[in-house]
């Protein structure tokens, strides 16, 4: 066999190796997409519940909670990074670092410092390779995420956002999530978590007693105080499950592109490989029909 | 006695666990043990965990565990919220 047709023969090989590992991640992600959608809808019961509870709490009282005031001058903002724990899903983790750049620029302009936290692997070795400290990471579950991150997750930024911004607490808080916006598309979203923003829901009333007439037990302002952070970590539950799901999508098409370019490798290389084949062959053929050639020429002399 | 019933709808973070017609439930609050009926006010309480006493209409009992959540009533319809909830 010529050199060159071992070379190619050589490349299409790696490439169906390739291609068999593209292939089972393509299908990997294509069976958790579903689980991880369902997840996403299982969950909507209780955003929808406690976002409802929230504002009727906020629309009928007139209670002001530290949660939802605006701070005069706003110092520190911390900013919550959702990216997946592992990489071949295109650019599913730099778009997501893209924004929280774009978001980090937006507020050092208005004179802000900037306190990160990360979720997942990728946002910590993005961190990592630009010298950059983030204040706290949590790293492995991104594609299965589960109830008690999120109350963790939620539990810190709360802290934080208690604690004054003399003492390192923060004024603001953002998230960074894909958002899953159907198979194909996922588009990375910046959330301003804290302080609310107006909780949807009719406008407020005067008074503590307006219709319907809800009785707050034990009262109203002990109730939003132990609402806000279910809230708050109902939200970010619901990031991790729409980043979670979006990693899925991205994967999977990314997959399948990589796994449609291999093919088409293997297709150019094996008609290749037959071309160098077939003048292989016909190069032999000229040499022994010139030899014979040469001989007849010999024994008619 | 009135043959109204309650709809109940008790919610975990991660999935919807039971959803049904009920004639009473029975709940732990912070402030204690609290029984609801048809027709009962609009209400929003903070549940201490504990276990959550359902009475299904056919008189059968349901008893849920709920951990961590609240509970809101209105126009005949509880919810309960829990991170964690189970039946037990």
């Amino acid at each position: 066999m010529g050199a060159q047709l071992r070379v190619y023969r050589q490349k299409i090989k790696s490439a169906q190796t390739t291609k068999k590992i593209t292939r089972a991640m393509e299908l990997i992600s294509a069976s958790r997409i579903a689980k991880a959608q369902a997840r996403v809808a299982a969950s909507a019961p209780y955003a929808r519940a406690v976002t409802r509870a929230v504002s009727a709490v906020a629309t009928y009282s007139n209670i002001d909670h530290p949660l939802t005031t605006e701070p005069a001058k706003i110092e520190r903002a911390a900013v919550v990074i959702f990216t997946s724990d592992r990489g071949l899903a295109g650019a599913f983790s730099s778009n997501v670092m893209k924004e929280a750049e774009a978001l980090t620029v937006k507020l050092t302009e208005e004179g802000k410092k900037i306190v990160y936290f990360l979720v997942g692997r990728k946002a910590v070795s993005n961190f990592g390779f630009r010298r950059r400290t983030a204040e706290k990471q949590w790293i492995g579950g991104t594609d299965l995420p589960q109830v008690d991150t999120a109350k963790e997750i939620a539990d810190t930024v709360l802290e934080y956002f208690n604690r004054e911004a003399s003492e390192g607490g923060v004024d603001e808080i953002h998230v960074i999530f894909n958002r899953f916006v159907s198979m194909i598309s996922q588009e990375p979203e910046t959330l301003r978590l804290l302080p609310l923003e107006v909780v949807e829901g009719e406008e407020a009333p005067a008074s503590d007693d307006v219709f319907p007439l809800y009785e707050f037990e034990p009262d109203a302002s002990k109730v939003l105080d132990a609402l806000l952070p279910v809230y708050i970590e109902s939200k970010i539950f619901n990031a991790m499950l729409q980043s979670a799901a979006s990693e899925h999508a991205a994967r999977q098409k990314a997959m399948k592109s990589a796994t449609d370019n291999a093919d088409k490798l293997i297709k150019n290389y094996t008609r290749l490989s037959n071309q160098a084949r077939q003048s292989e062959i016909t190069q032999q053929i000229s040499e022994i029909v010139g030899g014979a050639d040469a001989l007849a020429t010999v024994e008619e002399d | 006695m009135s043959d109204k019933t309650l709809r109940v709808e008790l919610v975990a973070a991660d999935k919807a666990v039971w959803t049904g017609e009920a004639k009473m439930v029975i709940a732990k609050t912070v402030e204690g043990e609290i029984g609801l009926l048809a027709g009962h006010e609009p209400m929003l309480a903070i549940l201490s965990s504990g276990e959550v006493r359902i009475t299904l209409v056919d008189g059968d009992k349901l008893i849920a565990s709920a951990e961590d959540g609240f509970l809101s009533v209105e126009h005949d319809v509880v919810t309960i919220v829990a991170r964690h909830a189970e039946l037990v």
